[in-house]
């Protein structure tokens, strides 16, 4: 037989491709999946990193391990890798290897655009963290780079820029793949209303993205200009106004936040009915919930600026648009505690994190709706109060909500079962340690520790200590959740094709680990 | 396809309703209302009714000069106590102390917010750049009124004016250099 021959498979059953550059050339959605949760997770031990770095620094008063500069550009780095290396590529991982088995699909309707839309990140992320081994480091202003401190960094700049288009290129082709999928690749007589919420929520989010990253791109692209251009956007010398980036930003900003909570919304909402064994309470308000959620994202961004010096009648709209995001988000709260009431539950390692997401979630919420107080966030903002508050909605909220995703559908990539065991412990340690280290940033937060600073003052350096032990625990007990997860690739308990005995949905229906190619004939059962 | 089509060509109109349509759209709102302390970047006329004479209203005055830049830039009054309603006269002095010949920008800003839009400028400085010989001093006027309607909340707006080294070399000017020595 012909080497050339080898190149050709015939096309009833083949599996991937040989070698590495399967990888490479693939346009199938669950090796797309896998490279993009794969890049997630490198990418987490990377931004993690950072943050260590930051809170090693932090442990005590004074300069003690980098210098300022370093300091700044770790805090803008943590955050850009974290928000758009881990949790954005995650969803779109879990995106790509879920929706299409969900809806019944065979594919992503528009697979070579799905592959390009992956192997951008990677050059992507490599141009932003190429910037820390420059002559005057990487981007240090702070991960909004606000006008005019951004404009004064090192000749990074562009590279930043540059970095923050492709990722956002890489957003709105997954974004438009994931909204052609939706409309385009549904089992035949599958209505929207049919439809899992993961899907749901990935939808909405999906059209938030299209939306608002191109915002983004505007205004970095704005920044660009200003610093090699000569224009004047944000320069009040030449006409220009700094407090527009902000409101630029901002208007990308919020529906970004909701962009990283959306499908985490929709995951948990798959994993709580599966684990109480009753079926979701309230689809419908879930849908319509986050359907108003993603419309007052729009309208709420000014409250990112209540300091900037706004009249009294804008602050008062947008604290008032604020709050009244906290009823849909309770609508959600509140059906899923429904659908636990009088289920016959279990407490595997999904469902753990699943409510310590509903937990630690709605603790981070709570502190949300307290910095939407207008005259209560002139004294919050910028400390670390608003530091404990996001990083309560995204640890335990989005980057909980992807660990729960990864336990609850593992069985079905891999066909093996994870080490429950060593599940249990990574919750209970991460859990134990994630609230050491973020919930005393709440009380220097409110005695006014500001947020983004390599020294603080004497009388905040014992919830600092605590913070910082908490950090390294929380950093290393996350390699439990390397072990389990490669061990679980390499072998293990066979799982059944339906691995959860309360699971509900298409995915379910295929064998595990899910074949290569699934739903070539569409299924059968909503036509 | 045409659905990813449509999504695709709306990406790139938010883009560009980002980059085109939006900084002059907030210069619109902002001119209008008198947000972020706006006040008018052109001349305006002279008013036409009476002063209110029962009431007095104190402008401040407050310099700031952008950043580094090598220049001294002093209101040459603290305060005024005008009639809403009469033009009044006011001076900034900027001396030009970065060793080079340039050219100065300054930006007004009004405090409180709300009073931006009743403060008027018949003339000021801030409408053009002004352009400085190597240590040039210069008093720059400053002609304005503040309208009878003013809401009788506020008696005291503060007028700050931020100077910029806008980092051009002056036009007009003659070169620095002096070029008969060679």
């Amino acid at each position: 037989m012909s080497t050339a021959a080898a190149g050709h498979h015939d096309h009833d059953d083949h599996g991937p491709a040989k070698g590495w550059t399967r990888w490479l050339y693939t346009t199938n959605h669950k090796d797309i999946g896998t490279l993009y949760l794969l890049f997630s997770l490198v990418m987490f031990f990377i931004g993690g990193g950072m943050a260590l770095i930051i809170r090693a620094e932090l442990f005590q008063p004074g300069l003690q391990l980098v210098d300022p500069l370093f300091f700044n550009s770790m805090t803008t780095m943590h955050a850009l890798v974290m928000i758009f290396g881990v949790v954005m590529p995650a969803f779109v991982g879990l995106a790509n290897w879920m929706i299409p088995m969900m809806i019944g699909g065979p594919d992503m309707a528009l697979p070579r655009l799905n592959n390009w839309s992956f192997w951008i990140m990677p050059f992507a992320f490599l141009l932003l963290l190429s910037t820390l081994f420059m002559e005057g480091g990487g981007p240090a202003g702070g991960w909004t780079l606000y006008a005019p401190l951004s404009l004064q960094g090192g000749d990074s700049f562009a590279f930043v820029i540059f970095s923050i288009h492709f990722m956002g290129i890489s957003s709105v082709m997954g974004s438009i793949n994931i909204v052609a999928t939706i409309f385009n690749m549904r089992a035949p007589g599958m209505t929207l209303m049919q439809m899992p919420l993961f899907v749901w929520t990935w939808l909405i989010t999906a059209y938030l993205l299209i939306a608002v990253i191109p915002v983004l791109a505007g205004a970095v692209t704005m920044l660009l200009t200003d610093r090699f251009f000569g224009t004047s956007f944000f320069n009040a010398a030449g006409g220009g106004d700094p407090v527009m980036y902000q409101h630029i930003f901002w208007f990308f900003g919020h529906p970004e936040v909701y962009i990283l909570i959306l499908p985490a919304f929709g995951i948990i909402s798959s994993i709580i009915p599966t684990f109480a064994r009753k079926p979701l309470f309230g689809y419908a308000s879930m849908v319509y919930a986050t359907g108003s959620i993603a419309f007052l994202s729009f309208i709420v961004w000014a409250h990112h600026m209540f300091t900037v010096g706004m009249p009294l009648a804008g602050e008062m709209f947008f604290m008032f648009a604020t709050m009244m995001i906290s009823v849909p988000t309770g609508v959600k709260v509140f059906n899923w505690i429904a659908t636990m009431w009088r289920g016959s539950m279990t407490f595997e390692t999904p469902m753990l994190f699943a409510i310590g997401f509903l937990v630690m979630f709605t603790i981070g919420g709570l502190s949300g709706l307290m910095l939407a107080i207008t005259p209560a966030d002139i004294q919050y903002h910028d400390t670390y109060f608003v530091v404990a508050h996001f990083h309560y909605v995204l640890v335990p909220g989005a980057i909980y909500s992807i660990m729960a995703a990864t336990y609850y559908w593992l069985p079905k990539w891999t066909g093996n079962m994870y080490d429950e065991k060593w599940g249990k412990i990574h919750f209970w340690v991460s859990t134990v340690f994630l609230n050491v280290l973020f919930f005393p940033m709440h009380f220097v937060g409110l005695a006014g520790m500001p947020r983004r600073i390599p020294d603080y003052s004497l009388q905040f350096a014992d919830w600092n200590a605590v913070a910082s032990i908490g950090a390294f625990g929380f950093g290393f007990s996350q390699l439990i959740f390397v072990y389990v997860i490669f061990k679980c690739i390499k072998g293990g308990e066979k799982a059944t094709s339906e691995v959860w005995e309360g699971a509900d949905g298409l995915e379910w229906t295929v064998p595990s680990p899910a074949p290569y190619h699934t739903f070539e004939k569409p299924p059968a059962q909503f036509s | 396809m045409l659905l990813a089509g449509k999504l695709a060509l709306f990406s790139l109109g938010m883009f560009a309703f980002g980059y085109i349509v939006m900084p002059p759209l907030y210069n619109v709102i902002c001119d209008l209302t008198g947000l972020n302390g706006r006040t008018n970047s052109a001349a305006v006329s002279m008013p036409t009714g009476e002063g209110v004479t029962d009431r007095l209203v104190t402008v401040e005055f407050v310099s700031v000069v952008n950043s580094s830049a090598a220049w001294t830039f002093k209101p040459a009054q603290l305060t005024m106590e005008v009639v809403p309603g009469k033009t009044y006269k006011a001076f900034y002095t900027a001396v030009n102390l970065t060793g080079r010949p340039a050219v100065g920008q300054a930006v007004p800003s009004v405090a409180p917010s709300s009073a931006a839009k009743y403060f008027n400028k018949i003339e000021c400085f801030c409408f053009t750049k002004q352009e400085f010989e190597v240590a040039a001093s210069k008093e720059m006027p400053l002609i304005f009124f503040v309208e009878p309607d003013l809401p009788r909340s506020i008696d005291t707006i503060t007028l700050s004016y931020t100077y910029f080294d806008t980092g051009e070399a002056p036009v007009e000017l003659e070169p620095a250099v002096d070029l008969t020595d060679s």
